[in-house]
């Protein structure tokens, strides 16, 4: 059994491996040199694991791109694996999301990405289809782009339903019941500071969401300032962040097995994008928000970097293992639902994005 | 009549090699040259134009030694025998 973290940066892709149940990692690359890897998706579905990657090269435009030999190669559809229908008038701009969906759906891989449109593949992330019904929303034309460009940067497929939710910067969560037909928001509780109403009916800067390991309804929000969970998929959200020491920060990741058990790596605001003190933590809850224990061993002080929104994530392991890159190119693993955390790479460009995946 | 594209390196991996093309379009503008090229080079096409057909941002077309963007754009006539570069833009960045 081998544990795969790939590692998508700013200007390339690097994979380590760990051969010895996540105790050393090696890692090669860089795969995808020079390009921006804002995206990446593990496919462990098919017989041999696929590595979807969001691609942007700095002159030539962005798509996907996969490889079926963990990297040694790699192929790209000659028309573009996305491409807005000429009736949008509209662009692809970048790639932010790549999500396999369940193994009852083998082929199905869903892609959120800028301008403000979700995506669905049908053939394993050749080709994707537009979902309209997400794109005529009329509520479409007055998202906003955040600083980082209009995404929909978080795509979560229920594995046993028709339900897909998904977050956007700006926008905040929309939930379609029906497999992406029609969508509503679901945003109620989520506080905005940069409108005149704190509590709007959408529009927020959602960074990213989880789902509780306990049920699908159970939802997770790091806001662009808010800590947030739901426990009625979206359609209310309460504030879980008492007792963090700052409540702004991009990614929120979820235990797999684990019911309540959330994990946030807090910056300071929207105008210091820094751990708080200069002390790089990752925050973790037991109690679905109800409290929180500090996280830092192995983790270094006199840190000024930040770590992004899809730059954070979680294997399958019945003891959690967690990954998060930063900024400043380091690359953080633990083996202990992150009581301890070592080293895996540094001096790497900024790190976009983590998936981890374990392999046959 | 046949225009020369001519291509950086950088793009040659997507043509065999060729950073010299013969390329005959159906139209004497040079959205039709580059209807062309895609055609028969879909990637180095989707290089050089977005979905929308908007030559990208950061790439530079050149008709004759004139940059596009300072005379019809894809609508700058191409004449038989022009030499059409293909670069890259120095934008850059980190």
């Amino acid at each position: 059994m081998t544990d795969l973290l790939a590692i998508g940066t700013r200007k390339g892709l690097w994979l380590a491996r760990s051969d010895d149940d996540r105790r050393s990692w090696t890692v090669d690359g860089p795969h995808l040199l020079a390009q921006e890897v804002a995206a990446v998706g593990v496919d462990t579905r098919r017989r041999a694991p696929r590595l979807l990657a969001g691609i942007q090269y700095g002159h030539w435009g962005p798509t996907v791109m996969w490889s079926d030999d963990l990297g040694a190669s790699w192929q790209e559809t000659d028309r573009g694996a996305i491409r807005f229908p000429e009736d949008t008038g509209a662009a692809l701009a970048r790639v932010w999301q790549l999500r396999p969906d369940t193994a009852e759906r083998p082929d199905v891989v869903w892609a959120g990405c800028e301008p403000h449109s979700l995506w669905r593949s049908t053939d394993g992330g050749c080709t994707f289809d537009l979902m309209r019904g997400l794109h005529d929303h009329p509520h479409r034309p007055t998202w906003e782009p955040g600083g980082g460009g209009g995404a929909v940067h978080t795509v979560l497929p229920d594995p046993a339903s028709d339900r897909v939710t998904v977050a956007m910067s700006t926008g905040g969560v929309y939930v379609s019941e029906d497999g992406g037909q029609q969508w509503e928001p679901r945003n109620r509780g989520i506080t905005v500071t940069f409108g005149p109403d704190p509590l709007p009916e959408y529009g927020q800067c959602v960074h990213k969401v989880a789902v509780d390991a306990g049920g699908p309804d159970r939802l997770y929000a790091q806001n662009h300032f808010g800590v947030f969970r739901s426990d009625d998929a979206g359609g209310t959200w309460t504030s879980i962040a008492d007792g963090l020491p700052a409540d702004f920060g991009f990614p929120i990741v979820s235990s797999p097995h684990a019911p309540g058990t959330v994990w946030v790596i807090p910056l300071v605001a929207d105008m210091q994008r820094v751990p708080p003190d200069g002390r790089l933590r990752v925050q973790r809850s037991r109690d679905a928000g109800g409290s929180w224990t500090e996280l830092g061993e192995g983790l270094p002080d006199g840190n000024w970097s930040a770590v992004m929104r899809d730059a954070f994530c979680a294997d399958d392991h019945e003891r959690t293992g967690l990954y998060f890159g930063t900024r400043d190119g380091c690359v953080y693993a633990s083996a202990d639902e992150g009581d301890t955390f070592t080293l895996v790479a540094d001096h790497l460009p900024d790190v976009l994005t983590v998936r981890a995946a374990r392999l046959p | 009549m046949t225009v020369q594209v001519l291509l950086p390196g950088v793009l040659a991996a997507l043509t065999g090699g060729a950073k010299h093309l013969d390329v005959e379009p159906r139209g004497e503008t040079l959205a039709d040259l580059l209807d062309a090229l895609e055609t028969e080079h879909p990637l180095l096409g989707r290089r050089i134009r977005d979905e929308t057909g908007k030559v990208r941002r950061f790439v530079n077309v050149y008709v004759d030694g004139d940059d596009v963007r300072f005379q019809g754009g894809l609508a700058t006539p191409v004449r038989d025998g022009a030499e059409v570069h293909v670069l890259p833009s120095v934008a850059g960045g980190c």
